[in-house]
């Protein structure tokens, strides 16, 4: 028993990221990690992904998914994440904080986006 | 030929100041050390101490923001970086003298001016900014022994953005849970002995136009002990323009309408047992602070304004005859901050309080850049300042490439620390801001929270002699 509890552990998909010029980065990510550990865990190099350490406290983990692919997503986004997102650059109806999502078995292949960090116009503090 | 300029040939190395150890300057900084494998950094800090706001004035009870921290770190670890603290420019080294041992200026010292209301009585006691508010309970050392009186029931804050919910939040937080983050302990004693009851948070226009994000309004809500009060007149209409709004926009005004007229059973069950509350008040400009007899505060007195504009989220506030007086103790003043000239030698507009500048070039001088709230103006988290960060050292190291800074061999700090040697300028570096660190954190642990920091100048030179 514990050795296939460990094997499954261990298991791993490929999941790609594509940044923001363009670039497809693969990743080999543990199944049960959150995206953000994936980024990490490879040496994945996007600039200030994951400012707040997975803590939901910015939205710099940020990615864009596919419509098919968000759907398949087993958890929907709480009201704190969505919260967070409303304040990324180049948000859209399928953007999700890669810290909140769990990698699955599903996930073979997965191609998500990094979007583009441009500064836009915001009200005073 | 590129490589001439940047290639890891020849000997060359550019070497660039930062002003402030903020999120600009560390952000800014980062990106330069990425972009650039000889170029070195020094980071100049005006306090002993980094990470400007994001010590000074994230608030306590949001530590998860703080871990921003950890990357600034290991960016001042960086072989090529080293953080100068304890140096004013403009005071202690000028401009002129940055000029003449740096490639390129980073200007990224913030905004740390306070706007003001200038109406009468905005001079009375217990009438505080709420900058400065932040910096007392966050252990600002120039706001270490403000002077508030918390033994009034009622405060008013005036400001629709995150820093008058932040100052509200404080102040209605039990000090039970104030007591586990990094507040500073002579706040929370302050803040133990609060009579404060009730917060209103008063705003010039509407509830489509708060700057406050959505975060910020769903802790206020869910707030312990504490009851949210909008009024259903003052929010009744938006319920029916939400699905017009972009989305950030539309999920706030949607939370604000429910609030204010359709909360549910958990809110309710929730605020009846609050012995606290806070109201959200509209379309008020304060014009009078009054005082009575003892030079208190008595109220804010404020008139009514409408919204005037087509386009619905931009109206603006104008002021029709009516005018409420609203009774209170404590007037918080949270209408904005700015940036102040440090130096001659640095354009200024101040207007809006800003360095005028494209893109982060400041207009007019070579070699001179701008990064953050110095050259934004006070807008946006943390993310908005980072994306300005990367984007000013970007653009330095490709002004370099391009030959619009040209590339002389410069001094770096060899040509500035003699300078504060002979005026007997204490400088702070990396490893004796670690040492403070320890300090705290080992004093924060005697206490029960995560640190207890130093508010005195002194005592932090002191703590960067003890033995590591
Ligand atoms: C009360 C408050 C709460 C906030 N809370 C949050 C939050 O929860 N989440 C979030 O994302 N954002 C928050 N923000 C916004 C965030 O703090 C800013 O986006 C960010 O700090 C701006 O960075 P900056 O580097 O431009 O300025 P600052 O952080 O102000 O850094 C400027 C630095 O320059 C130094 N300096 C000034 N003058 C000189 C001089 N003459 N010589 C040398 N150094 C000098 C200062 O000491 C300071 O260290 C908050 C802001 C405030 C005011
Ligand atoms: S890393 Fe900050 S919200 Fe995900």
């Amino acid at each position: 028993f514990s050795s296939t509890a460990a094997k499954h552990k261990t298991e791993r998909v490929k999941v790609h990221f594509i940044d923001r010029d363009g670039n497809k980065l693969t990743a080999n990510a543990k199944i049960g990690d959150n995206l953000l550990d994936v980024i990490i865990e490879n040496d994945i190099d996007i600039d200030g992904f994951g400012a707040c350490e997975g803590t939901l406290a910015c939205s710099t983990c940020h990615l864009i998914f596919k419509q098919a692919d968000y759907d398949k997503l087993p958890d929907t986004p709480t009201d704190e994440e969505l919260d967070m997102l409303d304040l990324a650059y180049g948000l859209e109806d399928t953007s999700r904080l890669g810290c909140q999502v769990i990698v699955t078995k599903d996930m073979k292949d997965l191609e998500v986006s990094v979007p583009a960090a441009v500064a836009d116009a915001r009200g005073p503090v | 030929y590129r490589r001439l300029y940047c290639g890891n040939s020849g000997d060359f190395v550019p070497h660039v100041a930062v002003i402030g150890s903020g999120p600009a300057g560390f952000y800014t900084t980062q990106q330069l050390l990425k972009a650039h494998p000889k170029l070195k950094v020094d980071i100049y800090e005006k306090l002993p101490i980094p990470f400007g706001l994001v010590r000074y004035g994230v608030a306590p009870d949001h530590p998860e923001v703080k871990n921003v921290i950890n990357t600034f770190t290991q960016t001042a670890q960086n072989e090529r970086c080293n953080f100068i603290g304890n140096v004013s420019i403009g005071t202690d080294i000028t401009i002129k003298h940055l000029q003449k041992a740096y490639n390129a200026i980073v200007l990224s010292y913030g905004a740390d001016a306070d706007r003001k209301l200038d109406i009468p009585g905005e001079n009375l006691p217990n009438v505080i900014s709420a900058r400065a508010l932040v910096g007392w309970y966050n252990g600002l050392p120039q706001d270490r022994n403000l002077e508030v009186d918390l033994s009034c029931d009622t405060a008013v804050v005036l400001g629709h953005g995150n820093v008058a919910l932040d100052v509200a939040r404080i102040l209605l937080t039990p000090t039970s849970t104030l007591s586990k983050t990094d507040i500073s302990n002579h706040a929370l004693e302050a803040l133990s002995k609060s009579n404060i009851k009730k917060v209103y948070v008063v705003g010039r226009r509407g509830p489509l136009q708060v700057s406050f994000t959505i975060k910020e309004l769903r802790e206020m809500i869910n707030l312990e002990d504490c009851r949210t009060i909008i009024e259903k007149e003052d929010v009744s209409f938006i319920g029916s323009l939400t699905e017009e709004l972009p989305r950030p926009r539309k999920r706030l005004t949607d939370l604000l309408y429910k609030t204010g007229c359709n909360p549910t059973d958990n809110n309710l069950i929730h605020w009846s047992k609050a012995i606290r509350e806070w109201q959200l008040k509209f379309l008020l400009s304060p014009t009078k602070i009054v005082s009575n007899n003892d030079n208190r505060i008595d109220s804010v007195e404020c008139v009514k304004n409408r919204l005037e504009g087509d386009d619905i989220l931009n109206q603006k506030a104008v002021s029709t005859d009516e005018t409420v007086q609203i009774k209170c103790g404590l007037v918080l003043r949270s209408i904005g901050y700015k940036s102040i000239p440090i130096d001659d030698a640095i354009p200024f507009d101040q207007k809006r309080g800003v360095i005028p500048n494209e893109n982060g070039r400041v207009t007019g001088v070579t070699g001179m850049y701008c990064s953050g709230w110095v050259g934004s103006g006070p807008v946006g988290v943390i993310l908005s300042t980072m994306s300005d960060g990367f984007n000013t050292g970007k653009l330095i190291v490709s002004d370099m490439n391009s030959g619009l800074i040209p590339n002389i061999q410069k001094s770096g700090k060899d040509g500035i620390l003699p300078i504060l040697r002979e005026k007997g300028v204490n400088v702070v570096d990396f490893k004796s801001w670690e040492k403070i660190n320890k300090v705290e954190v080992g004093k924060g642990e005697e206490m029960g929270k995560p640190r207890e920091k130093l508010t005195d100048i002194q005592q932090m030179l002191d703590a960067t002699q003890e033995k590591s």
